[in-house]
């Protein structure tokens, strides 16, 4: 009864509800995912009028190692994918014990979570900026912690690997409430009889946490790896800000390559070639990061 | 979704009408034990890792240049002074509070766009059913798989060819066909038992008026945190301003942001007066909706 009386409204109201979205959705996102592969398919020249087809070619540009897009497209590919592989374990651990802290029961606990999520409702220009200041190697906070503690001055921003501890270590500091929470709301989804149970079995606080929260939080923690790695892939604003893909270009990531490419240098043909294998890496790292945390289920 | 949903919205009774009831609260006390005084400890070593950072921003605005630059680390400033504020208010090739007016605008124009046609589409798809309904909703799903970064080459185009290059616009429109906020208001829409607007219905009311007096006004937590959530990721949007707006007087804070920083490299006090201006609205805005932003944060696993 209730579906038919909701069915009295005119025919065609639906559609004038869901139409300016979908104007949206059609000229913004399927449009252009439909239309980026044909620019990918042209030595599409933002700044000439004629766009001819080249056919694959682009493509091939990027995995022939005589072509000059050949090394900025794979040193981008290279920095990123060193970013997610040394990112991403400090970027969950991190996030999933402080996230068993706040999840005991103590007065304040509320008040603890809003402040380690701060850091995330700021931009990354502000973080940028501040860490600029905070690990600069001349007159930065962190330098002058070190120098008073007797400790050397270390070259935060212009020297590998320690470029990329200080991309890392801001990135963990922006992030890390976002993961929390996430993980912090799985926990308190966990059901208590469990506990009790496991308590009742004689069960100590390290086999509940083995056998009743690990097995309970692993589709949390497949989300929160996959959307991880996925943020990382994105690295751009800590580099553009902090380093400008430095020093040389061991920092220049696979967006910072590809933005070059197609809006400074404007062969956005090449750009949206990049950017669809870009896009196919991340989506085999998807699907087997998902067969392979899907495999370790418990019997 | 359930679990997460009422995790949250225990902390304030605002919305504990969509609670399971009181069974997952009293499962939560079980969960938790009881702690001692180094878990405080703990607590507030950590928060002052998030906040110490903070406050040397803020300290660092009323410091002289030579001050920030001392070394060893001065931490109060020898003498206070304004001289931050006043060079980013002078500066015409830095218009810091243009910035500022900027990116209200575009945040603001950009959360309201973001909200009705969201909200219109969710409604639709919540409750009518129309030929296509299953398509739509299909291609909204793929559309969470597709990485952003593959919308900015033609993306680019289309701004260019509207004109919208340089412009509010750029910033505005595009980011509103987000299908995030179709499914977290659709998630909540369905929640809403039907009766009320079958009441509606038999009294006569048509599906706008159902829609904007009934659905709308039951679904206040929902818009809001959507609407803190699009204007917070408005204003700290980086890298398509960056490729977006050249023009200084154009500019919102975020690509802003570093072009001061390009210009007064490590004039300190000024770059951190130019942080600081970004920072303090959303922080304010943040210690306000608190609750909403973290709601709306883990219950963000739809987000795929």
């Amino acid at each position: 009864m209730s579906r038919t009386a909701l069915r009295h409204h005119h025919p065609v109201t639906p559609y004038l509800f869901v139409a300016p979205y979908v104007v949206l959705l059609v000229t913004f996102l399927v449009g252009p995912a439909v239309f980026g592969i044909w620019m990918s398919l042209h030595n599409w020249d933002f700044m000439l009028p004629g766009k001819p087809w080249v056919g694959l070619q682009n493509y091939r540009d990027l995995l022939d190692s005589g072509s000059v897009i050949f090394h900025p497209f794979w040193n981008g590919m290279k920095n990123t994918f060193v970013f997610v592989l040394i990112s991403v374990p400090f970027l969950v651990v991190i996030p999933l014990l402080l996230s068993l802290l706040l999840n005991q029961k103590f007065a304040g606990r509320t008040f603890f979570r809003a402040v380690v999520f701060t850091p995330f409702v700021l931009g990354v220009a502000v973080v940028g900026l501040l860490f600029g200041y905070l690990f600069d190697p001349a007159v930065g906070l962190i330098n002058g912690i070190l120098n008073g503690v007797g400790l050397p001055k270390v070259d935060w921003l212009t020297t590998q690997p320690q470029a990329w501890i200080t991309i890392v270590i801001m990135t963990i500091w922006w992030t890390i409430g976002f993961n929390a929470v996430i993980f912090l709301a799985g926990l308190q989804g966990l059901p208590g009889e469990l506990y009790e149970a496991a308590e009742l079995d004689g069960a100590g606080r390290w086999a509940r946490f083995r056998f009743v929260t690990v097995p309970g939080l692993r589709n949390v923690f497949l989300f929160v790896v996959t959307t991880t790695i996925l943020a990382s892939a994105n690295l751009f604003g800590q580099p553009y800000i902090l380093t400008k893909g430095g020093p040389g270009d061991s920092t220049t990531t696979a967006i910072m390559a590809m933005t070059n490419e197609g809006l400074r240098g404007f062969r956005m043909g090449t750009a949206a070639a990049m950017s669809y294998m870009l896009a196919l890496a991340l989506a085999i790292i998807s699907i087997a990061n998902f067969l392979i945390m899907r495999e370790r289920k418990p019997s | 979704m359930t679990t997460t949903k009422s995790i949250t919205s225990s902390r304030s009774g605002a919305d504990s009408s969509a609670e399971p009831g009181g069974r997952a609260r009293r499962r939560r006390a079980h969960s938790r034990t009881s702690v001692g005084p180094l878990t405080y400890v703990a607590m507030t070593a950590i928060s002052l890792i998030f906040v110490l950072p903070l406050l040397w921003m803020l300290l660092t605005t009323f410091k002289t240049e030579s001050d920030a630059r001392s070394i060893p680390i001065r931490v109060m400033p020898s003498e206070w002074t304004l001289r931050a504020y006043t060079v980013i208010f002078d500066d015409p090739a830095n218009p810091v509070y243009t910035w500022l007016f900027n990116s209200l605008v575009v945040a603001v124009l950009h959360m309201l766009l973001n909200l009705v046609v969201a909200a219109m589409a969710a409604y639709a798809l919540s409750r009518m059913r129309f030929a296509g309904r299953n398509l739509l909703f299909g291609v909204l799903i793929a559309t969470l798989f597709v990485p952003g970064f593959i919308f900015f080459m033609p993306n680019y185009l289309t701004m260019s060819t509207l004109g919208w290059l340089d412009s509010y616009w750029a910033l505005v429109v595009p980011g509103a066909a987000g299908a995030f906020g179709v499914f977290f208001l659709r998630q909540f829409f369905l929640s809403i038992p039907r009766e009320l607007e079958e009441s509606a219905l038999i009294d006569g009311a048509n599906s706008w008026t159902i829609f904007t007096r009934i659905v709308l006004p039951l679904s206040k937590p929902a818009l809001v945190t959507l609407a803190v959530l699009s204007f917070l990721g408005s204003w700290n949007d980086f890298v398509w301003p960056v490729f977006v707006l050249f023009s200084p007087d154009k500019m919102t804070l975020a690509p802003g942001l570093a072009t001061l920083q390009g210009a007064y490299t490590t004039d300190y006090p000024v770059v951190m007066a130019g942080a600081t201006v970004a920072a303090v609205p959303v922080l304010i805005l943040y210690v306000v909706v608190q609750r909403y932003v973290i709601e709306g944060v883990a219950n963000s696993g739809l987000k795929g």
